[in-house]
């Protein structure tokens, strides 16, 4: 009872209001301190919540790299093309399967005014003769004009006269792996010949494009050689048309010259359309964009009901504490925000190591599949708001649970 | 001057509905002057704790007048309730702190409500309070290491920290032995006192009735000795100790 000589130093006793609250972000960050410190009391608790907040972020990155890869691999072909108009059948649903058009049709393009190059391009699949193994693997086929330049490929230049050759063709280096050493042999020996379709044909360079969903690898023939190869295709088809402008000229004005002067057989198309043309194929008319899309929902639900879980089961072995803050004088909200505010922080503390996995796991899975998976600031913003919305979605379902503390049960 | 902390005006309440009603209390009266000491008594069942949890505004009121710090419970919401406890200290059977934060954290969190204070004075606060019921060795602890009368220290400190003009309290020493029991009493009752504090104690424990002013005993839902106007002196209520009084702990 010593204590009582130090009783002066204590204000006198409580004014008769209510004390005047603290503001929105100092209670805030004190409901997101007391949530901390619970959270960090139980260490095992919070590395399980932690670790499922992880493995969501992981799917969801995984996912989503995976879908924008299928995306962007999809359209690396025609990027590469230096065309500023398409033309291509209506009826094509994609360019790894294309409906051919007339050839009349590229060289009637060249009677609009802007137009400075028409040239056609060919696609098909084709065989490939692995030249190690001997197994034999679906490969694209792209023939083209050489000497009309259109298309754009790093390697492409000092290959251009060896293509020229009767029966030769430039391999993609960046093929999938199955498709054999191609690139060391060709360090090693020089050109060599290799089976395409039912023919020979010799390598004769690499030059780099990229395996995508619609084609493992890819070989460039000029059009002569893509003739030989695939020679049940009538001469007066071709796949598609690629248009490069005058200097100056308007594309939208030009475009719908084309369009006016051509036939209703073939489509015109900006290089943008045909993106899009392309990336709508495989998010809508396959179930490969869905399945993705549901890989990342499901990724963010499993998340979810883990956050959820450890969220509940901290209040409910609290409701006493809970109903204790409650006769302190602690309103619902408050505690609600200490929910939200363990919620967030989970979030963050998955995330931030999620992420950096996941950067990891891009290059792994890039160096093993070929295809273009990166980590990007948008993607990452993107999967931080998913998660954050995953962990407030489990915050506000525990919360509930805090109507269960009665602070009339106390006494 | 605004009137008395507690103003109790023929309070009656109810629990269950149709015909599992069961009233519990039947117009109870009782006022407690500021500063004022009251024990309240009586047999088990007979509608103490019910009481408490209205006057510390912790249930919604039925039927009656309850005036409490001045502010009318009858037909309060719950915001009116919530800020109305944050003017009374409440202490419990258990000592119900919060595990996960030290002793001092927990006597702090009744100062976090109050949006003048800051940190540093909330915690130098709270220091201080510690040292006035004798654990200035023991803030930075978790409440798992104090003993069970320390515990019931801190939550009297926590009580007491933001300087209430009434605190509630029922059974605080029945989870304590003999000892520590009555020191938390009388430490509470020797802060109170100093500060002009007001005490509505629910006991069962005839060894502490002697640090009220005035003893209260119910029955049955009503008050049946001790009424709001009798005044007795402190220590001598040994008469009133009899019925349902034996200790709990
Ligand atoms: N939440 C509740 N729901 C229904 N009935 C209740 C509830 N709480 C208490 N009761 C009943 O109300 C009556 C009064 O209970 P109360 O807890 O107020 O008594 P008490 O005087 O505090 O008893 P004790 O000395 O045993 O603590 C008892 O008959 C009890 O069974
Ligand atoms: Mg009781």
């Amino acid at each position: 009872m010593n204590a009582l000589t130090e009783l002066r130093v204590l204000p006198p006793p409580g004014t008769r209001e209510a004390p005047k609250p603290p503001g929105l972000a100092a209670s805030t960050r004190l409901a997101v301190r007391l949530a901390w410190r619970q959270l960090r009391s139980e260490k095992a608790r919070l590395a399980s919540a932690i670790a499922g907040v992880m493995f969501a972020c992981m799917l969801v990155f995984m996912q989503l790299g995976f879908r924008s890869a299928l995306f962007e691999s999809a359209t690396t072909l025609i990027g590469a093309m230096r065309a500023d108009l398409f033309l291509m059948s209506p009826m094509t649903l994609a360019s790894f399967r294309p409906e051919p058009i007339p050839r009349a049709r590229v060289s009637q393009a060249l009677a609009v005014e802007g137009v400075a190059a028409a040239a056609p391009v060919y696609l098909a699949q084709s065989s490939f003769r692995n030249p190690a193994t001997g197994t034999r693997r679906t490969i694209q086929l792209i023939g083209f004009d050489v000497e009309a330049g259109v298309l754009d490929l790093p390697g492409l230049a000092s290959v251009r006269e060896a293509l020229k050759q009767p029966d030769s063709f430039a391999f993609d280096a960046r093929s999938r792996p199955e498709f054999g050493p191609v690139t060391a042999m060709l360090a090693e020996r020089g050109a060599f010949p290799v089976q395409i379709g039912n023919r020979d044909l010799r390598v004769v360079g690499t030059v780099e494009l990229g395996s995508s969903f619609g084609a493992d690898g890819n070989a460039v023939v000029s059009e002569v050689n893509f003739r030989r190869v695939v020679s049940a295709r009538k001469a007066s088809l071709v796949d598609l048309g690629a248009i490069r402008l005058r200097p100056g000229a308007d594309l939208l004005a030009t475009q719908a010259a084309l369009r006016a002067i051509l036939p209703p057989d073939v489509g015109v198309l900006t290089q943008a359309e045909l993106r899009a043309h392309e990336r709508r194929y495989w998010e809508e008319a396959t179930p490969i964009g869905f399945i993705f899309s549901f890989g990342s929902l499901m990724g963010l639900i499993v998340g979810m009901v883990i956050v959820y879980q450890v969220l509940f089961s901290d209040i409910a072995g609290h409701l006493k504490e809970y109903a204790t803050l409650k006769a302190l004088g602690y309103s619902s909200g408050y505690l609600g925000r200490v929910v939200l505010g363990a919620a967030g922080i989970l979030a963050v503390l998955g995330f931030v190591p999620g992420t950096v996995i996941s950067s990891i796991l891009y290059g792994v899975v890039a160096d093993a599949t070929f295809l273009p998976l990166n980590m990007t600031v948008e993607r990452a913003a993107w999967v931080l708001v998913m998660i954050f919305g995953m962990c407030a979605a489990a915050g506000l379902l525990a919360s509930r649970k805090l109507r269960d503390a009665n602070p009339a049960d106390m006494f | 001057m605004l009137g008395d902390p507690i103003e109790l005006e023929s309070v009656t309440y109810a629990y269950g509905d149709g015909a599992l009603r069961r009233e519990v209390l039947r117009d109870v009266a009782l006022r407690v002057a500021p500063g004022e000491i009251v024990i309240l008594t009586g047999p088990s069942g007979s509608g103490k704790t019910t009481l408490l949890t209205l006057v510390g505004a912790l249930r919604a009121a039925q039927a009656g007048s309850l005036r409490v710090l001045g502010q009318e419970l009858a037909g309060a919401g719950e915001g009116v309730r919530v800020s109305l406890r944050q003017r009374i200290g409440f202490i419990f059977q258990s000592h119900n702190l919060l595990g996960f934060l030290t002793a001092r954290q927990n006597v702090a969190m009744a100062l976090e409500l109050d949006g003048a204070i800051e940190e540093r004075a909330r915690l130098a606060r709270a220091g201080e309070m510690m040292a006035a019921v004798g654990l200035a060795e023991h803030t930075e602890k978790l409440p798992g290491q104090l003993s069970g009368g320390q515990r019931q220290r801190v939550a009297v400190a926590r009580a007491l920290v933001h300087a209430p003009s009434l605190v509630l309290a029922d059974e605080p020493t029945a989870a304590l032995d003999r000892a520590s029991g009555g020191e938390v009493v009388r430490l509470l009752r020797d802060l109170a006192r100093s500060r002009g504090t007001a005490i509505l104690l629910v006991t069962h424990d005839p060894r502490i009735l002697d640090v009220a002013d005035r003893i209260v005993m119910m029955e049955d839902g009503r008050v049946v000795s001790g009424s709001a106007a009798s005044v007795l002196p402190a220590g001598a209520p040994a008469g009133l100790a009899a019925p349902g009084g034996a200790p709990r702990g």
